[in-house]
C-alpha cells in the first residue's frame, strides 16, 4: 500500500462575484440625507413608531411608511457588546465597543460605536452623541458618523 | 388528507431592472393585494412561508429582509426555504394537512439584477467537480438541447414553435415582461446565442415577486367563490451529477406525475415552468399532456421568469384560471436545479 497517494483533504475553488446592490427606495432617502449630515427616519402611519434607519415599511404593522421625520444625532445606549475578536476585512482593531443605540424620537435602535470612553464604563441608558468625520469626507454612509461619543455628565 | 386550495394569487410586473426597489419593497405590494383579494389580514394566517435565495442578492441572511414585508407583531409563525416558492407551497401544505393551519401566506422573490445570473447558478452546483469548472446555467441548458438534437428528439423548429406560442400568449398577459406576434421563420433567423440556444430560447432576467394564499376546505369554501383545489402535488429529484443524468429525459417529473395523479384527470390547463424553450417539449412529453392541452397561457417563464417565485406563479396561473372559470382542471409544474434537476407536479380542480 506504500504507493497510495496521500487523501486529499482540501481544494481551493476561489470564486469571485460582482454584485450591484440597491439599497431601496426608502434606504436611499436615508443615504441621500446622511451625506448632508442629517439623520431622516420614517414614521409608521399604523403604530407612530419611528424607525432609523428606514425600511419603507414598519415589519410590526406590515404597511408602508412614508411620512419623514429628522432625528437628532443624540440618545442612549439600549444595549451593547465589547468586541475582542477582530473581524476579518474590519479596519477597526479589537477591543471596541459595538452598541444598539436608540436616537431621542426614535422607536428601534441602530447599530454603531461608542468610542471616547474607557469600554468599561459603557453602559446601559448612557447618553451618547454622534460623533462626525469631517465634512468633506461625507458620503452616501452612515460611516459619516465615526462612532457615538458619552455626553458631558451622564 | 385535509383538503387545501388554493384562493388567492397575485404576482408583480416582471421587470429586468425593478430599480431602486428593494426586495421587501418588491413583497409587500403583492402580498398586500393577495391579501385584500380575499379579505384577510395577516392576523388571519396561521402560517407564513417564502421562497428565496440568498445568493442572488449575494448577502447572507438576506431572506429574513423580507418579512418587513408582513406584519410580525405579535409575533408569527413562519419558515423558509432556499428554493422556489412552489417548495414554499409544499411546506404549507404539510402544516395544512397535519391540521395545524387553515390558512398560509405563500411568497416568492429575487431580484437577478444585482449579479450575474448565468454564474451566480453555477453555485448550485457539486462543489468539488462541477463549480471549478464554471459551467453556466444557459451552457449547461444549451448542452442539454445540444443532447436532444443529437438524439432526434426534437428540432430547431419545435424550439421556436415553444417561444412563439409564448410570446403571443403573453400578449393576453399584463404582467408578462415578453410578449409579441412572431413567427418561426423570424426566430429562426436570429443568431444564435449559446449553441444551439437562441437569446429568445432562454428565459429572460427577472426582478419581482408573489404572493399566493392557500387554505383548507372550510376556510377555502368561506374565503374564495370557485377555489383551486389542489388534487395532488409530488416532488422528485435526480441525481446532482449531470454526467449521470439523461438529460433528454425528466424521470422525476414523470414520477412525480404519476404520484400527483395527472394520469386520467381532464386537464385542460397546464403551466410548465420550463427556463429554457426544448424543457417545455420534455416536460409535455414525461406529463403525457394531449394536444388539446392548453400549454403555459401565462406566456410561461419565457415570457418572465423571476427566480424563486417563477415556478409558485405556474401554480398561481392555474389557480388562477380556475378561479375565474377559465378553466376546471389543471397542471401545475415548477423546477429547480440545472437541466430539471427537480421537479414538483400538482393537480388543481375547479
Amino acid at each position: 500500500m506504500s504507493d497510495t497517494p496521500a487523501p486529499v483533504t482540501g481544494i481551493e475553488v476561489p470564486i469571485n462575484l460582482q454584485y450591484e446592490f440597491t439599497a431601496g427606495k426608502a434606504l436611499t432617502r436615508f443615504l441621500t440625507r446622511i451625506r448632508e449630515g442629517r439623520i431622516v427616519g420614517q414614521r409608521c402611519p399604523g403604530c407612530n413608531n419611528v424607525y432609523v434607519p428606514p425600511r419603507g415599511m414598519c415589519a410590526a404593522c406590515g404597511i408602508p411608511t412614508e411620512e419623514e421625520v429628522e432625528v437628532v444625532d443624540e440618545g442612549i445606549v439600549e444595549s451593547f457588546t465589547v468586541v475582542h475578536i477582530p473581524i476579518p476585512g474590519n479596519p477597526i482593531k479589537p477591543p471596541f465597543v459595538a452598541a444598539n443605540i436608540l436616537l431621542d424620537g426614535t422607536d428601534m435602535a441602530c447599530l454603531h460605536r461608542v468610542s471616547e470612553v474607557d469600554n468599561a464604563r459603557v453602559h446601559v441608558g448612557m447618553r451618547v452623541k454622534a460623533r462626525w468625520k469631517p465634512r468633506e469626507e461625507w458620503d452616501y454612509t452612515f460611516e459619516n458618523i465615526a462612532w457615538f461619543r458619552p455626553v458631558e455628565g451622564s | 388528507m385535509r383538503e387545501a386550495a388554493v384562493i388567492g394569487y397575485t404576482q408583480s410586473m416582471q421587470r429586468r431592472y425593478a430599480g431602486a426597489a428593494n426586495e421587501s419593497e418588491l413583497i409587500m405590494p403583492v402580498v398586500r393585494e393577495v391579501m385584500q383579494s380575499v379579505g384577510v389580514t395577516q392576523k388571519d394566517i396561521d402560517f407564513t412561508c417564502s421562497g428565496s435565495c440568498d445568493y442572488l442578492q449575494g448577502a447572507a441572511f438576506a431572506f429574513v429582509e423580507g418579512l418587513n414585508a408582513v406584519a410580525t407583531a405579535p409575533p408569527i409563525r413562519e419558515s423558509h426555504v432556499e428554493m422556489d416558492a412552489a417548495w414554499a407551497l409544499y411546506e404549507a401544505l404539510l402544516k395544512i394537512w397535519s391540521g395545524e393551519a387553515d390558512l398560509c401566506l405563500i411568497y416568492g422573490f429575487s431580484k437577478s439584477s444585482p449579479g450575474e445570473l448565468r454564474s451566480v447558478l453555477t453555485l448550485q452546483l457539486d462543489p468539488y467537480y462541477h463549480v471549478p469548472l464554471w459551467p453556466d446555467a444557459v451552457s449547461l441548458a444549451a448542452l442539454q438541447a445540444r443532447a436532444m438534437l443529437d438524439a432526434g428528439s426534437l428540432t430547431e423548429r419545435d424550439m421556436a414553435e415553444v417561444v412563439m406560442r409564448s410570446r403571443r400568449a403573453a400578449l393576453l398577459n399584463p404582467k408578462a415582461q415578453l410578449a409579441a406576434e412572431t413567427s418561426i421563420e423570424a426566430l429562426l433567423a436570429e443568431p444564435r446565442f449559446v449553441s444551439p440556444l437562441r437569446r429568445h430560447d432562454c428565459a429572460p432576467i427577472t426582478d419581482g415577486a408573489s404572493a399566493l394564499l392557500v387554505a383548507s376546505a372550510d376556510t377555502a369554501r368561506r374565503l374564495c367563490a370557485r377555489p383551486a383545489w389542489i388534487r395532488g402535488i409530488d416532488h422528485r429529484m435526480e441525481t446532482g451529477t449531470l454526467g449521470a443524468r439523461d438529460l433528454t429525459r425528466s424521470p422525476s417529473t414523470r414520477y412525480a406525475a404519476a404520484r400527483a395523479g395527472v394520469a386520467g384527470r381532464p386537464v385542460d390547463t397546464a403551466e410548465l415552468h420550463a427556463p429554457f424553450s426544448h424543457q417545455e417539449i420534455i416536460l409535455r412529453r414525461e406529463l403525457g399532456l394531449s394536444d388539446s392541452v392548453a400549454v403555459n397561457p401565462s406566456g410561461g417563464a419565457l415570457a418572465g421568469n423571476v427566480m424563486m417565485a417563477a415556478g409558485l406563479d405556474r401554480i398561481g396561473h392555474v389557480a388562477t384560471r380556475i378561479m375565474r372559470g377559465e378553466a376546471d382542471c389543471g397542471v401545475a409544474h415548477a423546477t429547480s436545479g440545472p437541466c430539471l434537476q427537480q421537479n414538483l407536479v400538482a393537480v388543481l380542480e375547479a
